[in-house]
């Protein structure tokens, strides 16, 4: 076993300080947890608000069949998993949570904070559908205050420009320090499996004193480097180079990113809301901290966007940096703007960027493991 | 040199054995078990060729049950495999729908024979070999009369693709009154809608090879001609372009 594979080997998240919920448990002894569940969640003012933001669990099947009490059963399933585990009380982070805070990024979504209302205060925001005209960055920015006064009520604190422009640069060095971690993928051959990646991006989600956080990622680099400095391979430089892009990632879909490096490949990029798409954009520090948390949130590449013509942007980028063979499409069951993107980012893939393209449609359940891994495989083969 | 192939199918587990051309091939049903299925047709194939193991340089494994076969040296998707033999059985094809017992795809190829894009159908039998079996069975018929049985009739509509439910729509269709050969041809329309839509989404020049075991029925190759309005070839060897391919691959 090379030194690396038993450095990731040994990196376990719960044994980590300050990672997971005992971490949280021990923080909501002096501040407040505030649940998200998507990147459209303007953390920074979250933290100003001297609160923990905290993803919600959402990405097991473990409570799909709770949740399906309420829910319509032809739901995305990660509406169905979010809502089942509150339902349940099995996520540690909705326990502690005081407030969840929500974007109307999908129906499915919004309709489904109606009934989580029912069992904790949720504030929503009232997402714009496009982003190219000045009215959606009025209309996100009015967002933003609102969010900012219901904060600063709920927690009653006052959030001022002096510690939002602290909290943005915080989250700007921990999107830089992610950034540099994930793009050692851009070597060839990549020192990181897909897997690995995600490990990372996980422990450093749920680590909450971002400079802990910062300061592992940071280690992680330089463990990563040292070995690839001494020339230490262990993925092979003919391994078809894959990047993942569409609905999030994680868990119960993490299938497919095994599957992929089952099969010989490697996941080399995530474009998607657990991977690039929430870092790539940094918020601006130079400018009036609403407006700036107000453009970079509103300009998330995201499927919920009409046109959405970022993601095509990010995608010409990173298949160009990442120097990707194939594109990898996923999309979870119901996810009806993902599902319906995926003619578009085909036509994209194959006709301008002439790489080989394939969209999986799939949910938490393992009931599909053999059928995709007959498709991913022969993808693999093709590249 | 020699190459056997193994494609290890949900309903038959194909072997060919391969040197540059296919030397023999075997043809046995899959049964239940697919390891031993995939086995036994190695053994068969090597015997009645008076081979050993050791004379094969390459054993190469395809089909749902390729996971489980451990006396293959590689293992090969099958639609890289009915890519390779499909351009094998026919260098100028560019288009391939392979109907198989649980799974359907239709394979876009290059001149090399290599996969450039390909699309299955979902989780479910819908539109597959099995759909087929399951159905026509409950007509009381064998699946290798359905030429027969359609000759002289007009197709009844099936709106069920789910293999469940068809055979529930089967039976109260007859129920009705309606004819079990128009039924039988009904089902055959549903097959070839359900291949209409996968070939729909791959590009296709000029003619299709129709591989996989349902090729060997003139109706289906019929009927999915007339809806697309091209030609569509088989060859008398369709339904081994699985194994065929791993041969020629294991060759490679």
């Amino acid at each position: 076993m090379s030194n690396l594979d038993e450095f990731f080997e040994e990196l376990r998240p719960d044994e980590l300080d300050g990672y997971g919920p005992i971490a949280v448990k021990e923080l909501k002894k002096e501040k407040n947890v505030v649940g998200t569940y998507c990147i459209f969640t303007p953390y920074e003012l979250i933290s100003a608000a001297e609160a923990i933001p905290v993803t919600l669990c959402s990405t097991s099947d473990a409570t799909i069949k709770e949740a399906e009490q309420h829910l319509p059963r032809n739901l995305c399933p990660l509406i169905k998993s979010s809502y089942g585990y509150a339902l349940t009380d099995k996520c540690p982070y909705f326990h502690f949570a005081d407030l969840v805070v929500g974007e109307t990024t999908c129906d499915g979504k919004k309709k489904m904070y109606e009934y989580l209302g029912r069992m904790t205060p949720v504030h929503v925001m009232q997402l714009p559908q496009s982003n190219n005209r000045e009215e959606d960055f009025e209309n996100w920015k009015e967002e933003m205050i609102i969010l900012k006064n219901a904060l600063e009520e709920k927690f009653n604190v006052t959030i001022t420009d002096q510690r939002l422009k602290e909290e943005i640069k915080k989250k700007n060095l921990e999107r830089e320090t992610l950034k540099e971690f994930y793009q050692l993928s851009q070597l060839t051959p990549p020192p990181l499996y897909g897997t690995e990646i995600l490990q990372v991006l996980d422990i450093s989600k749920f680590t909450f004193d971002k400079s802990l956080a910062n300061q592992r990622t940071r280690n992680i680099i330089e463990e990563v480097k040292k070995s690839y400095n001494n020339g230490e391979r262990r993925i092979s430089e003919d391994a078809p180079r894959i990047l993942i892009t569409g609905c999030p990632i994680g868990q119960a879909t993490e299938k497919v990113v095994e599957l992929v490096e089952e099969s010989g490949g490697v996941v080399v990029c995530f474009e998607n809301c657990s991977g690039v798409k929430g870092n790539e954009e940094l918020v601006d520090e130079n400018i009036a901290p609403i407006d700036a948390l107000t453009e970079k949130y509103l300009n998330t590449p995201c499927s919920c966007m009409s046109p959405n013509d970022n993601r095509i942007d990010l995608l010409s980028e990173l298949i160009d940096e990442y120097q990707v063979d194939g594109v990898i499409d996923m999309v979870l069951q119901a996810c009806h703007t993902y599902n319906v993107e995926t003619f578009r980012i085909k036509s994209f893939v194959t006709d301008k960027k002439n790489i080989p393209y394939i969209s999986l449609e799939t949910d938490y359940s393992q009931s599909d493991v053999g059928q995709l891994k007959t498709r991913i495989s022969a993808f693999v083969e093709m590249l | 040199m020699y190459s056997v192939g193994i494609d290890i199918g949900s309903v038959a587990t194909k072997g060919v054995i391969f040197d540059g051309e296919m030397v023999d091939y075997i043809v046995i049903p899959t049964g239940w078990n697919p390891k031993e299925a995939g086995v036994d047709a190695l053994n068969k194939l090597l015997e009645d060729n008076n081979l050993a193991k050791k004379d094969v340089n390459q054993i190469t494994a395809t089909g749902y049950g390729r996971v489980s076969a451990d006396f293959a040296d590689e293992v090969v998707t099958e639609i890289t495999c009915h890519a390779k033999g499909g351009h094998f059985l026919d260098n100028k094809v560019r288009t391939i729908i392979d109907i198989g017992g649980q799974d359907s795809k239709a394979i876009s190829v290059d001149e090399n024979g290599n996969v450039m894009d390909f699309i299955m159908n979902d989780k479910c039998a819908a539109g597959t070999g099995k759909f087929l079996e399951v159905t026509i069975n409950s007509l009381g018929e064998n699946i290798n009369d359905l030429d027969e049985l359609t000759k002289n009739t007009e197709p009844q509509e099936i709106n069920s693709m789910c293999t469940v439910f068809a055979e529930s729509e089967v039976v109260s269709l007859l129920a009705q009154g309606a004819s079990k050969e128009s039924v039988a041809l009904g089902i055959v329309d549903a097959i070839a809608n359900r291949a209409q839509v996968l070939l729909s989404k791959v590009p296709i020049n000029d003619q299709i090879l129709f591989t996989g075991g349902l090729a060997k029925s003139e109706r289906i190759k019929k009927v999915l001609s007339d809806k697309l309005g091209r030609k569509i070839i088989t060859s008398s060897n369709s339904q081994l372009a699985g194994a065929l391919g791993a041969a020629v691959i294991g060759l490679e």
